[in-house]
């Protein structure tokens, strides 16, 4: 069984359509770019695989199974706007961590924020910027999840950070599970990624595994994406 | 283990004319066991995916195989190595050649010019 399937699914808003007609399967074990402009319907999408939004028609099964209380157990979501409450330390986030999901692991957490050199003590409103967002990544690496999903997780951050974010996403990612990042930065991702997803205009245009489109185009996915999708 | 993958070709490729490069260079030595998956792929900053796709490409031409509980080790044939690394010099000789040739240079003064530099490299 596949661990997520998105059937003919459609999203209007109002009259205006946002995505129309998405069929996905994402298995166990695989790094997947959802790769798109801004506007393309990346995050719609996202949100509606994580239950923050209705679907207008269609269906999403995690496991096999509609998504609701049991699928938010599995999936650990990084947003792409802060989420935490910014006067909170970490510690205290930490706390309402654990008590919130069962599979986080704050050992795991305070592990790797120890190798941030963060001092754990500290409100989230006093650190810079590339720091909350480390902090926000490690929170949700820390959980043992089916699935990890990352709204842009690398939007606006400087490239140290991006590298790390990188290997914390590499390295943390458990065993049989998957991982779908968002982005349009796409060369910094494409290394660590086995398949990619192209969506424009609310439509998936392409998927393919990313060794093999490179080998067809003979050139990277960042390059076969503008190409693509030249403005 | 470090070095610059070319995002235009693709990464397991990379990955399988790298190890081998080390493997007839004797940077990894005949019948040495080779890093798990995980590891070498947090070495080398890429998919555990990626790095398992170019050890089993390693294990179709011989030069690395499996032990079922130990992991993965260089073959131990040292003749086989001997040959992808004749390979390998033919593949390079053969391309140099081509590109002096398109230079307007001659057989002959390819070689001189190889004599010559031979004391400098």
């Amino acid at each position: 069984m596949e661990l997520l399937q998105c059937i003919d699914l459609n999203k209007n808003f109002k009259k205006k359509q946002i995505l129309k007609n998405i069929n996905l399967s994402i298995p166990r074990g695989k790094i997947i770019g959802l790769l798109g402009k801004n506007g393309a319907g990346k995050s719609t999408l996202i949100k509606l695989i994580n239950d923050l939004l209705t679907v207008t028609s269609g269906q999403i099964l995690i496991n096999g199974k509609p998504i609701g209380v049991e699928s938010k157990k599995i999936i650990s979501y990084l947003p792409e706007r802060a989420y935490l409450d910014k006067g909170m330390t970490v510690d205290k986030t930490i706390k309402y961590f654990e008590e919130f999901y069962e599979n986080f692991d704050s050992e795991k957490a305070y592990k790797l924020l120890k190798d941030l050199g963060l001092d754990t003590n500290q409100k989230l409103n006093k650190m810079s910027k590339g720091m909350q967002e480390k902090v926000q990544l490690v929170l949700v690496m820390s959980r043992k999840a089916d699935l990890y999903i990352l709204d842009e997780p690398l939007g606006g951050v400087d490239p140290a950070t991006r590298d790390y974010i990188l290997d914390t996403i590499l390295t943390n990612f458990n065993d049989g599970a998957s991982v779908i990042i968002s982005t349009h930065l796409i060369s910094d991702i494409e290394r660590i990624l086995d398949n990619v997803i192209f969506i424009d205009k609310g439509e998936i245009i392409l998927t393919a595994e990313a060794d093999e489109l490179r080998n067809r185009e003979d050139a990277s996915i960042d390059e076969i994406f503008r190409r693509m999708f030249k403005c | 283990m470090k070095f610059d993958f070319d995002n235009n070709i693709p990464i397991y490729l990379q990955l399988v004319t790298e190890l081998k490069r080390d493997i007839i260079s004797g940077k990894l030595s005949a019948g040495e066991r080779l890093p798990s998956v995980r590891d070498l792929a947090l070495d080398l900053k890429v998919n555990p995916n990626t790095v398992q796709k170019a050890l089993v490409e390693l294990e179709d031409i011989g030069l690395v195989f499996t032990e079922r509980t130990n992991g993965k080790f260089v073959t131990e044939d040292n003749s086989l190595i001997e040959k992808y690394k004749q390979e390998y010099a033919n593949t390079m000789t053969q391309k140099y050649m081509e590109t002096m040739r398109k230079i307007g240079l001659s057989k002959n003064e390819i070689l001189l010019l190889i004599n010559n530099l031979g004391g400098n490299v």
